[in-house]
């Protein structure tokens, strides 16, 4: 009963006896408990009991093989401080911040928000030939998108052949400059969905400020900088928080085109995290590896909830 | 971005633009000059629209070429062969049937107990709905790439490593934080009144749920339901983790296969396979989308 308030009555008093109750006035704890139980259940079992697992994972040296599987054993911080001497983990890193500052913040936000801005008044034919081509390469699966690029980037892809037509020099580009391969990639994969969000938020944008802006003699640029941008400042914010958290953990895409290489020159987090808990069967490291890249998808998810959550609760 | 810019009136008209000002004869109310940067425009969208069509056109283009290459190239004899030789009950009609059972399985789980654990936090005053609700969002965040070591060892440990019905409860528990926040939000639309009825003539509130509250809101729960499914249809990491034996993994894990044994060779094959796999997907897109008339107006549809 404690945990059960009425709605609208917020301090838990008294049992009011004029007012005219609504009928499931006494509400044991049951009548949440119940409907609520088999999402609670699912989320704890399979959610939250894998991450509280994974911490206390991380401190052993639980593996999938050899001796350490039989028997695991307390090693205390001994993954953490392997991982913070580990070069491939630094490497990883760092690949993975110009992974997410390339494609996610850069390239969809960027051209997100570009064809959002240069979509706004144009006719029903130039935005349909625009927005098809650029939602179907969201709508198709994860590994279709791979084998895609895979195909376009090949030494004898389209791509070379078309610089060729150009006169311009081809490449082995998933060979040469893999990073840059699978950012191009994940711009072309994601960014409808930047589009969409910016285009939900430039249709509230009410064309009278940006009509008065002009009138005042504001050039293009300056009516972008100190009107338009600064009305979907929050669009902005929320869009970076949610493609940086999709773009920190992609795995397919990389691993289907490059699965990390040559060597580790496209080793992302994800792909560390897998080679090592899955084929050097060094679990415990690689969760030590998955809880770095869980700390920093939390901080994000925080500032998710603190750009979006306060006025939808 | 430069192309963006909209021209200031009061300026010389067609400066520094390169396009000069064309007069169509269509009278229009814009100044040259407008129009005159709106063909650049135009012209960059274009550009973008083209490369954003190229590599998927060479997916279509090599499914229906049977000597397909990996460059984009129109079929010389174009026809169904690739889609014949893929069409058999291992390669492609298995491992699809497997996806449906997977991915429909999780979609219906996780609209049920979504829509269950949403009454609640809709309905009542819950002392911890509001964390509650706070730790959904935060869950929604979080990389499931890295909740997959962890999962494995979990799954190792209860004997949950290659069952279908393991992967189906997980898959239906990641997709849970969402759905739960969703359709509470639905049902905050649906109005309460409706249902004081139903308990004056005492009906209890899982009877009013069902019998008044699911219904006003089945295209909401019906869209939350494609969503989980489509994002299920594409997942590859997590059945190609959780499951093992051949008989059990779904098209997005024998595709993997497919491309690694016959990726380097038969491109026209690998496009047919990726488009069957790829069309479910699409239709559901298209159906949702036409549906929701492009936005998302559910909430106001169910309160008028």
């Amino acid at each position: 009963m404690s945990v059960l308030e009425t709605r609208g009555g917020s301090a838990p008093a008294p049992a009011p006896q004029a007012a005219p109750e609504r009928p499931p006035r006494r509400r044991p704890a049951s009548r949440w408990l119940v409907p609520m139980a088999p999402a609670v259940v699912l989320l704890a079992v399979f959610f939250a009991g894998p991450v509280v697992w994974s911490v206390l994972l991380s401190f052993t040296d639980a593996s999938l093989t050899g001796s350490a599987a039989a028997q695991t054993s307390f090693v205390g911080l001994d993954n953490f401080v392997a991982l913070a001497q580990d070069p491939a983990v630094w490497n990883a890193v760092v690949l993975t911040v110009v992974f997410v500052v390339g494609s996610a913040v850069v390239g969809q936000n960027g051209l997100g928000l570009s064809l959002a801005l240069m979509l706004r008044g144009r006719g029903t034919l130039v935005r349909s030939l625009v927005t098809l081509p650029v939602m179907a390469a969201y709508v198709v699966p994860e590994i279709v998108a791979a084998f895609v690029w895979y195909a376009f980037l090949n030494p004898e892809g389209t791509l070379n052949t078309a610089l060729g037509g150009l006169g311009l020099p081809g490449q082995s580009w998933l060979f040469t400059v893999p990073i840059l391969a699978v950012v191009l990639a994940n711009i072309w994969r994601g960014t409808a969905f930047s589009m969409l969000i910016y285009l939900a938020a430039l249709s509230q944008v009410p064309a009278d400020v940006d009509e008065q802006a002009q009138i005042d003699g504001a050039s293009g640029w300056a009516r972008l900088r100190f009107v338009t941008i600064p009305m979907i400042r929050r669009a902005i914010g929320t869009n970076l928080v949610l493609v940086t958290l999709q773009t920190l953990q992609v795995f397919t895409l990389i691993f289907v085109m490059t699965a990390g290489g040559p060597g580790d020159k496209s080793e992302t987090l994800p792909l560390l995290m897998y080679e090592q808990a899955f084929q050097y069967a060094a679990l415990g490291y690689g969760t030590a590896i998955a809880l770095v890249l869980l700390a920093v998808g939390a901080v994000f998810s925080l500032g998710y909830i603190r750009a979006i959550g306060k006025e939808e609760i | 971005m430069a192309t963006a810019t909209a021209p200031t009136p009061g300026t010389a008209p067609g400066r520094g633009t390169t396009v000069p000002p064309t007069r169509a004869p269509r009278p229009t109310v814009a100044s040259p000059r407008r129009r005159a940067s709106d063909v650049i425009v135009t012209a960059v969208l274009v550009v973008i629209a083209v490369l954003f069509a190229v590599p998927l056109l060479w997916l279509v283009l090599a499914a229906l070429d049977p000597g397909a290459t990996l460059q984009l190239s129109l079929p010389d004899d174009p026809g169904a062969d690739n889609f014949a030789a893929v069409l058999t009950y291992a390669t492609t009609v298995r491992p699809l049937l497997n996806s449906l059972v997977l991915c429909l399985s999780a979609a219906v789980i996780t609209v049920l107990v979504a829509t269950l654990a949403a009454y609640p936090l809709s309905r009542y005053q819950l002392r911890y709905g509001r964390p509650f609700l706070y730790t959904i969002l935060f869950a929604t965040g979080l990389p499931l790439t890295a909740v997959m070591v962890p999962v494995y060892s979990l799954f190792a440990r209860l004997d949950l490593v290659d069952t279908r019905y393991g992967t189906i409860l997980f898959m239906a528990a990641t997709s849970l934080p969402i759905a739960v926040w969703l359709l509470k939000s639905f049902m905050d639309g649906v109005p309460v009144e409706l249902e004081e009825a139903a308990w004056t003539d005492g009906a209890s509130a899982m009877q009013s749920l069902r019998g008044i509250v699911a219904p006003l809101m089945l295209p909401g729960m019906l869209v939350v339901g494609i969503f989980t499914f489509i994002t299920a249809w594409g997942n590859f990491f997590v059945p190609f983790v959780l499951l093992l034996t051949e008989e059990k993994l779904p098209a997005a894990v024998t595709i993997y296969q497919f491309f690694g044994q016959y990726g380097a060779a038969a491109y026209g094959q690998l496009a047919a396979y990726s488009l069957l796999y790829t069309l479910p997907v699409v239709v559901l897109y298209v159906v949702v989308s036409r549906w929701l008339g492009g936005a998302f107006t559910l909430g106001g549809g169910v309160k008028g």
